[in-house]
């Protein structure tokens, strides 16, 4: 079987729920960073034109608060993706969390943090990252960090007269501390280590695009995953996950999608840092 | 006090007015009679009245004079009826005292002065006396006006001399065509006939007013003098205090005008009584208006008059001068220095036209002004009054073709204070292009876009007259005067001003701010635009530097930063002109109103609610450490999250780099394994089957 034959061949990582969920997540994503920052960052121009363009302070509120309704609902929805596979698999939960496939962090992922230290100082080989690697579950379990963080102070600051019933005035100023500053992890974090672990890193230079076709090119799984591929091989798996590559058009409006997700980030992390080194006052 | 001054200004001898005259006479006449009876009772005289009336007693009695044959009857039983009744002949008649009968017939004069000595000096001095002393015939002695032996008390309506006669009187040589009129020179004429016309007389002559003025009254009834008489009571110097015997406080009543004081010092200065109200023709409408007028314009109606001195244009539209304000105040009454006797009146001007003669107060307040200090000391840049209100052509301030009319006011102050010209150049403080700041302010835009003409103007603030430096005390525009100044129009924010923290009355803290600090001074916008509620942020941060800043680490502070208005600002919850100390119960953000205040915005705002640090820093650990620990400890999390995720990435990047480099490496032995895989693959076959 020749490797050039089979370059076109391609690899189904992702479901279209998925998918989608993460295309929602990156759209309502980015607003509330933009109409965040905006509020934030309010003594830079930047946040000014910009809280003008979305229409005045009171529709970048809005637009805050439906895209934090948007990625909650993304949330709940992967919640119940979750349980519907649990059940559609008769898996347990303890299966689920400490299976071979799970999300969560395992001893696999701890070998693999060291192997890739060591593979990083050329002391070995890279490791064989399996179905999901230990950066990705960091951001998957940042998500759900950062969804209970950020999602309970935004919706005391939203409801403030109605929370201060039970709690004093001055926890709506802690509250606006941390949902601020958890916000500019979030932001700060996905736009430059997760972008930089999934679409900068050279050999994905500029982007990886498998998250919105939710397939790679068989030739690259074998390299990037090579535990997985081994287990599809030996399960006599793979022959179920091998797809068709999409026409050129669906992929070049997945790129411009891409780029203007990538772009909007590259602007807002230049913006944090200018706005924090050299306009902070 | 006016008229204590006047009168001490009179000589008393030289015109006693007619209750005087009459006082001096009854005083003299008592003197008299008191001798007369001493006299009787220690010498019984052979020349006793009867003796005379023995003869004179006698109609038929007749006696020459000067070669005439004259009567000489005296009704004795007239004669003791009369005034002088019980005064013996020779009393009067004092050359024929100790004379034999029959007497003399070529009598001297009788005497009078031997009771009225004060009146026969007065009368001596006086025009009439004079005359008699050059022997014109004509003049009056007292027997002239008083008669002889038929003589009434003044107060006797049948006296000769009783008010209501003395026009009469006096007609007698003073009418048209009498002897005196025609052969002596007399400048008045119709006397008689003007007077009856005139207020005075018909008050007079018409109304049987005793005190209405008769001749005497303004001209004395012994002491009579020419006009150009420094003694004379129709002096110019002295008119005016003749007049005001009868009309008192003319000067409080004639209109604002002439000070009293001025009036009497400086009586050259300024119109007298008679300049306006004809002597004669008295009357409430004075005197032909313009009449003189016309004769100032027969020279200043030629446009190429220029002045001989400095070659300045003499020349006066007539026109403005019908048209302006002034236009029934005579050219003399402003030219004051005009001398009537001069050929060319105008001759003897030497001062320039002193608006403050009549615009007393309003020529105070200029002196007292920036403008009027620098004009004392001849500053050329320094506006007079004609520089704003132009000099023929003055137009009431409520005529909107005027200057000084409000929407006309800030073209005129720009004539200098314009940036460029002559008052800008030389003004030293922060105020710049004053006059377009005003133009876009809304009193400016009140003024000349709603045409508010109640709109503060330039001199709605710094006064029309009284301009000041902001420094000086005494200026409208001075920190202690500004409330006042804007209270003006602005009562009601006045009021509340100076019951808050800010005013002086309640604090004692220095640099209070005052109106202008908080609005500007010329850019003041409205209160309720956007660009006025966002800046106003900043100009409360001018004084509270740091509780500024720390409200734009809030909420509210970043909203408005943005730029937009509809959140709480400082005056939101701290109130705009009645700010009081948050100790104050009456602050709005006391312990009793503060939620009230929250609630303004946040309907369901609870006591908890207040709780919230609407200055909150996380930079304080003794004041707000719960924020100075949520802060460090989000910053902990951060910075420990991106250290070690940028560590991570920095060792991966090179890793990467080569990595990439190694699969290219294998992607092109793979192509070299393709193409031996494609040539040479019988041969493998053929090893294979060895």
């Amino acid at each position: 079987m020749s490797l050039m034959h089979k370059e076109e061949e391609q690899v189904l990582r992702f479901s279209r729920l998925n998918r989608g969920l993460h295309i929602l997540m990156i759209v309502s994503f980015i607003s509330l960073s933009l109409t965040g920052m905006s509020l934030k960052f309010s003594y830079t121009s930047w946040a000014v034109a910009l809280s003008h363009f979305f229409g005045g302070f009171e529709a970048a509120g809005s637009i805050h608060r439906f895209a934090a309704s948007v990625m909650v609902l993304v949330f709940i929805t992967h919640i119940v993706d979750v349980i519907r596979l649990k059940k559609k698999e008769g898996s347990s939960w303890k299966g689920l969390i400490l299976g071979k496939d799970s999300m969560l962090f395992n001893k696999k992922d701890l070998q693999d943090f060291i192997g890739s230290l060591k593979w990083f100082l050329g002391k070995g080989e890279r490791p064989q990252y399996g179905r999901w690697t230990y950066w990705e579950k960091f951001d998957y379990v940042a998500v759900f960090w950062g969804v209970f963080v950020i999602g309970s102070t935004g919706f005391t600051l939203w409801f403030p007269e109605f929370f201060t019933r039970f709690i004093p005035g001055w926890a709506i100023n802690v509250a606006t501390i941390i949902h601020s500053d958890e916000a500019l992890l979030a932001t700060g974090f996905i736009f430059t280590v997760h972008f930089f672990n999934t679409h900068l890193r050279p050999e994905k230079f500029p982007m990886d695009i498998v998250i919105f076709t939710g397939r790679m090119p068989l030739e690259e799984f074998k390299i990037d995953r090579p535990q997985e591929y081994r287990e599809l091989v030996e399960s006599g798996e793979l022959e179920n996950y091998l797809v068709e590559s999409y026409p050129p058009i669906v992929i070049r409006g997945i790129k411009a999608f891409g780029w203007t997700a990538l772009s909007l980030g590259f602007f807002i992390v230049i913006w944090i840092i200018y706005a924090m080194i050299f306009a902070y006052r | 006090m006016l008229k204590k001054n006047l009168s001490s200004k009179l000589d008393d001898k030289q015109f006693l007015s007619d209750s005087q005259v009459v006082h001096s006479t009854i005083m003299n006449n008592l003197t008299l009679l008191i001798f007369f009876f001493l006299l009787l009772s220690t010498k019984i005289s052979a020349q006793e009245n009867s003796d005379c009336f023995g003869c004179h007693d006698d109609k038929t009695l007749t006696g020459t004079k000067n070669g005439k044959t004259i009567s000489v009857y005296v009704s004795e039983k007239k004669f003791t009826q009369f005034v002088h009744g019980a005064v013996p002949c020779i009393g009067c008649h004092v050359d024929l005292k100790g004379s034999e009968f029959p007497h003399n017939e070529d009598l001297k004069p009788a005497q009078c002065a031997g009771c009225h000595k004060q009146e026969q000096e007065l009368h001596a001095k006086s025009l009439h006396g004079k005359a008699i002393a050059r022997g014109d015939n004509l003049a009056p002695r007292c027997k002239t006006c008083h008669g002889n032996h038929d003589i009434l008390p003044v107060k006797d309506p049948k006296s000769a001399v009783y008010p209501m006669k003395i026009p009469f009187l006096c007609g007698r040589c003073h009418e048209e065509g009498t002897k005196v009129q025609t052969q002596r020179t007399i400048h008045q004429d119709h006397i008689l006939e003007n007077f009856s016309e005139s207020i005075h007389g018909e008050g007079l002559l018409k109304k049987g007013l005793v005190v209405a003025p008769n001749c005497a009254s303004c001209h004395t009834p012994h002491s009579i003098l020419p006009h150009t008489d420094p003694a004379s009571s129709i002096a110019r110097k002295n008119i005016a205090a003749t007049c005001t015997k009868c009309h008192v406080m003319i000067e409080a009543v004639h209109r604002k005008i002439i000070k009293g004081e001025l009036w009497e010092k400086q009586a050259h200065m300024l119109p007298a009584c008679v300049d306006c109200h004809q002597p004669h023709k008295v009357r409430k409408v004075f005197y032909e208006l313009g009449m003189a007028n016309k004769d100032c314009m027969s020279c200043h109606q030629v446009e190429s008059l220029k002045s001989s001195q400095d070659g300045r244009s003499l020349y006066v539209d007539i026109n403005d001068y019908n048209q302006s304000i002034h236009n029934k105040i005579a050219c003399s009454q402003c030219h004051s220095d005009v001398n009537a006797s001069e050929i060319r009146p105008c001759k003897t001007i030497t001062k320039k036209v002193d608006c403050a003669s009549c615009h007393a107060n309003v020529g105070d307040e200029y002196k007292q002004s920036t403008h009027g200090t620098l004009a004392a000391k001849n500053d050329q840049n320094a506006p007079s009054c004609s520089e704003c209100h132009g000099t023929h052509k003055i137009l009431s301030k409520k005529n909107p073709k005027s200057r000084t009319f409000p929407t006309n006011i800030p073209s005129l102050c720009a004539t200098c204070h314009r940036e460029g010209e002559q008052a800008a150049v030389r003004y030293k403080g922060t105020e710049h292009e004053i006059i377009e700041s005003y133009t876009e302010s809304i009193h400016g835009k009140g003024l000349m876009k709603s045409g508010l003409t109640v709109t503060a103007t330039c001199t709605g603030c710094h006064t029309a007259h009284r301009e000041l430096p902001h420094n000086n005390p005494n200026s409208s525009i001075n920190p202690q005067n500004v409330a006042s100044t804007c209270g003006n129009c602005h009562h009601g924010i006045q009021e509340k001003f100076e019951k808050s923290i800010h005013s002086a009355k309640i604090s004692n803290a220095k640099n209070l701010p005052s109106c202008n600090d908080c609005h500007s001074a010329h850019k003041i916008k409205r209160a309720d635009s956007e660009g006025f509620k966002l800046h106003i942020m900043d100009q409360c941060g001018r004084c509270h530097e740091e509780i500024a800043k720390t409200y734009f680490d809030t909420y509210h502070g970043k909203v408005s930063q943005l730029g937009y208005t509809k959140t709480a600002k400082c005056y939101d919850c701290h109130g705009s002109h009645d700010i009081l100390p948050v100790s104050n119960p009456e602050s709005h953000l006391s312990r009793k109103n503060v939620l009230k205040t929250c609630q303004k915005c946040h309907e369901g705002a609870t006591r908890k609610f207040a709780g919230y640090f609407t200055h909150a820093t996380h930079h304080d650990p003794q004041k707000y450490p719960v924020l100075f620990w949520t802060f460090w400890g989000m910053t902990g999390l951060l910075v420990g999250t991106f250290l070690m995720a940028g560590i991570h990435t920095l060792l991966w990047l090179p890793r990467s780099l080569k990595w990439k480099r190694e699969l290219a490496q294998r992607v092109k032995e793979n192509e070299k394994l393709k193409d031996e895989i494609n040539e040479p693959e019988n041969r493998k076959e053929d090893e294979l089957d060895a």
